[in-house]
């Protein structure tokens, strides 16, 4: 019950940030230098024709009564016309969207067994050298440019020893998972070293608490209380885990579709930057906005399902 | 003086927790500072010079990182690209670090409208990955380091507001705070000089690992073509130059990364040795 009341009260928490989303990804268009019109039409239309233009999008409006045109546009869920490929926004994103969410579950496929694994290691050695090992790596993880670890390892496992494509994403699944290999891999060498030195920390915090100690003075053997307790009592940092990574997940997956040359919503949002294609960076940013939001509504409902105390 | 003999051995417990990490880390800091501020006294050739005779050579004693596809030597143009990277690490905190602690301080200090208006802010703001809204801002106004900045104002301080918010909140029902109060200060030296300086610790931890991702950001911008821009001797945008011809000549690619790795190095090494610190203090 009281779990039903905290996703209701989430719930509802919810509209402001969503309001608050769509209006930064409305000023972002009209933050612009240039008139997205005479982008539109082009350099040689008349005054005349940019001002019925106008008048038919309604930028003549106040800017808040532009503002709940918007709003009304994205509830019926239209994004507007991209004007590089003069399609419907929702149609250009949704033709993308597929190559992003393969590329993000490959890389936590990757990602989260190392992750979990090395954080175990590097907390059951607390301050002895393997720990001091991964603490360095994990350390050095934090300051390597994604991209130009990604356009090394295409050079050297790409071009050099020929194991792996270095551009596209194939078609069929076994293709897609060989072209998106390097891809996936260079960003999780990338997000493990931040990832483990966050989860050692909530595995040690858990192997010095009162439970710990008590478990030791009943005379339970070390590795036992370590599986049955410690590390059931880890799971909720793990999940937590998700949600830290999905913001870096998806900066990092705009890099390395560029690198890699894989037609996902990263490769089009800088495409879209670099042809002031200004309708489809804003349904982009307010989509990896809303999706980032419902990872994080996920995580925290599935955390209060498991522990009923986070909900109080 | 009892107080002193026991406090002392205390702390001598563990006086050099985080201390090496500081001393490494602040060399390297210096050491790529005084790189950028003398290169041109240091780096042995100009760093835009096209020399079509040297295109794509290795590493050698006349070039140590070797040339690029024009020809231009890497190693000056590594020494020339801290400059701008550096640059870009230290107004890329400056701006958002006095924009976050002034929203923070005022909206923890008075509650309230301000208090709200300012949170539902930052709540918005950390709904949207980072990296997308500063690519989408500077896409908007346009490619270019400057732009970069004020994306970064726009989007970074929220970090900052609500490390200082959090301090904020619990100093200001300090006794000393009361004390102040009751003396007849005003709001504005009681911000100032009494709750400023008590709750700079976290931001001043935060602001070194914040530098790394400003850098690392802003080179980012530099090889998708939207931060600095060519020629400019910037580390992103070198490896942007070298990206087509990696397989003949890996050099243009690896020492300006490598060089990017090394000052990130520096500034997490200060950042861990003070929060070590930190915690041994308190």
């Amino acid at each position: 019950m009281q779990q039903l009341a905290y996703i209701g009260r989430r719930l509802i928490q919810l509209i402001p940030v969503l309001i608050g989303i769509s209006i930064i990804s409305f000023l972002l268009v009209k933050l612009s230098p240039g008139d997205p019109i005479r982008l539109l039409l082009g350099p040689r239309a008349t005054d005349d024709a940019v001002a019925a233009v106008r008048i038919t999008y309604g930028l003549d409006e106040p800017l808040l009564k532009q503002y709940f045109i918007y709003l009304g546009n994205l509830l019926a869920g239209d994004l507007g016309r991209s004007l590089r490929y003069r399609i419907p926004v929702s149609d250009l994103i949704v033709q993308f969207l597929p190559r992003t969410l393969f590329l993000i579950a490959y890389v936590m496929s990757l990602t989260l067994p190392l992750t979990i694994g090395l954080a175990i290691v590097a907390a059951r050695h607390q301050g002895r050298w393997l720990d001091q090992v991964i603490r360095i790596f994990s350390i050095l993880g934090m300051t390597i440019p994604v991209f130009w670890l990604a356009v090394l390892m295409a050079r050297y496992f790409g071009a050099e020893l020929g194991w792996f494509p270095v551009s596209g994403w194939g078609s069929g699944f076994m293709s897609h998972l060989h072209h998106l290999f390097l891809p996936a891999l260079s960003t999780s060498l990338w997000l493990i070293p931040l990832l483990v030195r966050n989860l050692r920390g909530a595995l040690i915090e858990q192997m010095e608490s009162d439970y710990v100690v008590a478990s030791r003075a009943k005379g339970l053997p070390e590795s036992y209380i370590f599986r049955r307790h410690i590390l059931r009592n880890s799971l909720l940092p793990t999940l937590h885990l998700l949600g830290v990574m999905i913001a870096f997940l998806v900066g990092g997956s705009v890099i390395v579709e560029i690198v890699y040359a894989v037609p996902g919503l990263g490769a089009l949002m800088v495409g879209s930057v670099i042809g002031r294609d200004f309708y489809v960076v804003q349904g982009l940013t307010l989509v990896y906005a809303i999706g980032t939001v419902l990872v994080t509504l996920t995580v925290d409902m599935l955390t209060a399902v498991i522990d009923p105390r986070t909900s109080a | 003086m009892t107080d002193v003999a026991t406090f002392t051995p205390q702390r001598s417990t563990v006086p050099s927790a985080g201390k090496l990490e500081i001393i490494i880390g602040s060399a390297i800091i210096v050491t790529w500072l005084a790189m950028a501020l003398g290169a041109q006294w240091i780096a042995p050739y100009d760093p835009n010079t096209i020399s079509l005779m040297d295109i794509l050579k290795g590493p050698s004693l006349a070039h140590p990182f070797g040339t690029d596809h024009l020809g231009r030597d890497v190693l000056s143009r590594v020494i020339f690209g801290a400059r701008i990277d550096i640059w870009m690490g230290f107004i890329g905190v400056l701006a958002p670090l006095v924009i976050g602690v002034t929203i923070g301080l005022v909206s923890g200090y008075f509650g309230g409208f301000i208090d709200t208006f300012m949170m539902r802010l930052v709540d918005v703001t950390v709904a949207f990955p980072f990296f997308i809204l500063v690519i989408a801002i500077v896409g908007v106004l346009g490619p270019g380091l400057s732009n970069y900045f004020i994306a970064l104002a726009l989007v970074a301080w929220v970090a900052y507001a609500r490390l200082i918010r959090a301090e904020v909140l619990v100093l200001k029902r300090a006794e000393f705070i009361d004390a102040a109060r009751a003396l007849g200060y005003s709001h504005r030296a009681i911000l100032l000089r009494h709750i400023l300086p008590n709750s700079l610790g976290p931001i001043v931890i935060y602001a070194w690992t914040d530098a790394v991702l400003v850098i690392l950001a802003g080179a980012s911008l530099g090889f998708l073509g939207l931060g600095a821009q060519p020629p400019t001797a910037e580390w992103g945008v070198m490896i942007s130059d070298g990206q087509p011809y990696v397989i003949q000549a890996w050099w243009i690619c690896f020492f300006p990364g490598l060089a990017a790795v090394t000052l990130g190095l520096g500034l997490i090494l200060v950042s861990d040795g003070m929060s070590r610190r930190m915690r041994i203090v308190q």
